[in-house]
């Protein structure tokens, strides 16, 4: 299940969000194929938002071929993001704990984690 | 669906024509005085316009700004007063409603809250299931949490019946997120007329040093000693000097009606969004 949340002054457009935390969600495995996402109306319920939003997120989401509409039944995960399997995920999250950690006790603040996360990313991928 | 045309009410309302689609959530803006009322008691019918006619699909129930409810009543009485005055009525969804809000049917509607007010007469008025519900300020009055509380719940209703709703609000921010069409309405004149999505993504806020001339559909702004700021409709600029930004609800209702000239109505003229 996935639990939607706005931020209302990230200037990111509503149905934006609504998107990336699907995806966000299939990333980190919390929603798997076959899973249901929350009809229109429990979403409206929830964040108090207009129901075509709703709806305009998810149709997004279907022209990716990450989900699908069946009509009378509602919309479900069609695939996943990313190749790692859940396992996976466990273990590298275990292990960048430990790290996160460590470099709290060597006295790194949030802002000096990101950057270094960041630069790391960068410089292993060229 | 609700189109007027050519609408001219003596002293309140002149030329107004607008669009707004079946199944749309507008939100009817503008400051006191702008017309608002008059516009909207136009098209529940309440008004005979002077000239122009107005054509709305299907049932319309109306909520107007002071609730028509009776203190005396209970809520339970309230709901038969509205069963015996409606030839539609879904009492179901009406005392359904209620538990849902958890308002008890046996209070005074004179002891309840704002809030709770507001609910009963939006229930009154969304039992009779109507295709449009049109609503005249109806978060006037209350705390942020009540009007939260009170488009929540309204906007369940639309998800669940896909009517069209049209709310009338002199508080913009009300209606981020909730509202998907946009009418200004500005001493008696319809401004801006749209989608709210085009209209943001058509829009956008230009900063830039003095001395730069800009061309473009400028729609209002300010001009300092150290710098000039502009909203501006259209494509941006292509010249790296001006910064752009892009404009929110507040924004874009903000500098229409500082500039009552400029008008945002792209059914009717084919302007460029």
């Amino acid at each position: 299940m996935i639990d939607f949340h706005l931020d209302r002054g990230s200037g990111v457009s509503t149905y934006l969000q609504l998107v990336q935390q699907v995806k966000q969600a299939l990333r980190l495995g919390t929603l798997r194929p076959g899973d249901q996402l929350p009809t229109a109306r429990e979403v409206v319920e929830l964040l108090a938002i207009n129901p075509n939003t709703v709806l305009k997120a998810y149709r997004e989401l279907e022209r990716e071929g990450l989900v699908v509409g069946r009509p009378g039944m509602g919309t479900f995960v069609e695939r996943s993001i990313g190749g790692a399997t859940l396992a996976d995920h466990t273990r590298l999250r275990a292990s960048l704990s430990a790290w996160v950690r460590q470099a709290r006790e060597a006295g790194l603040a949030d802002e000096d984690l990101h950057a270094l996360f960041g630069a790391v990313v960068r410089e292993v991928a060229a | 669906m609700i189109e007027v045309t050519g609408l001219r009410v003596r002293g309140r309302l002149r030329d107004c024509s607008l669009h707004v689609p079946a199944g749309r959530v507008a939100a009817l803006v503008g400051p006191n005085g702008a017309g608002k009322t008059t516009l909207l008691h136009t098209v529940v019918g309440l008004i005979t316009p002077d000239r122009g006619t107005v054509r709305a699909t299907g049932d319309i129930a109306f909520v107007a700004q002071d609730k028509p409810l009776y203190d005396s009543f209970t809520v339970a009485e309230t709901l038969t007063l509205g069963r015996r005055l409606n030839r539609r009525w879904d009492q179901r969804l009406a005392t359904a409603r209620l538990a849902e809000l958890g308002i008890p049917l046996d209070r005074r509607v004179g002891r309840l809250s704002g809030g709770q007010q507001a609910q009963v007469a939006l229930t009154l008025a969304l039992a009779r299931r109507p295709d449009q519900l049109v609503l005249d300020e109806p978060l006037a009055n209350l705390d942020p949490l009540a009007r939260h509380e009170v488009m929540r719940s309204l906007m369940s209703a639309v998800a669940e019946t896909g009517m069209g709703v049209m709310i009338s609000s002199h508080v913009v921010s009300d209606l981020v997120d909730t509202c998907d069409w946009l009418v200004v309405l500005n001493a008696g004149r319809v401004q801006v007329s749209g989608d709210i999505e085009d209209l943001l993504a058509g829009h956008r806020m230009m900063t830039g040093p003095p001395e730069l001339t800009l061309t473009a559909t400028v729609v209002g702004g300010s001009r300092t000693e150290r710098e000039q700021s502009w909203l501006v409709r259209g494509a941006p600029v292509a010249d790296p000097r001006w910064r752009t930004r892009a404009v929110g609800l507040d924004d874009l209702v903000m500098a229409y009606l500082r500039s009552p000239e400029a008008a945002a109505l792209p059914r009717l003229t084919g302007v460029q969004a």
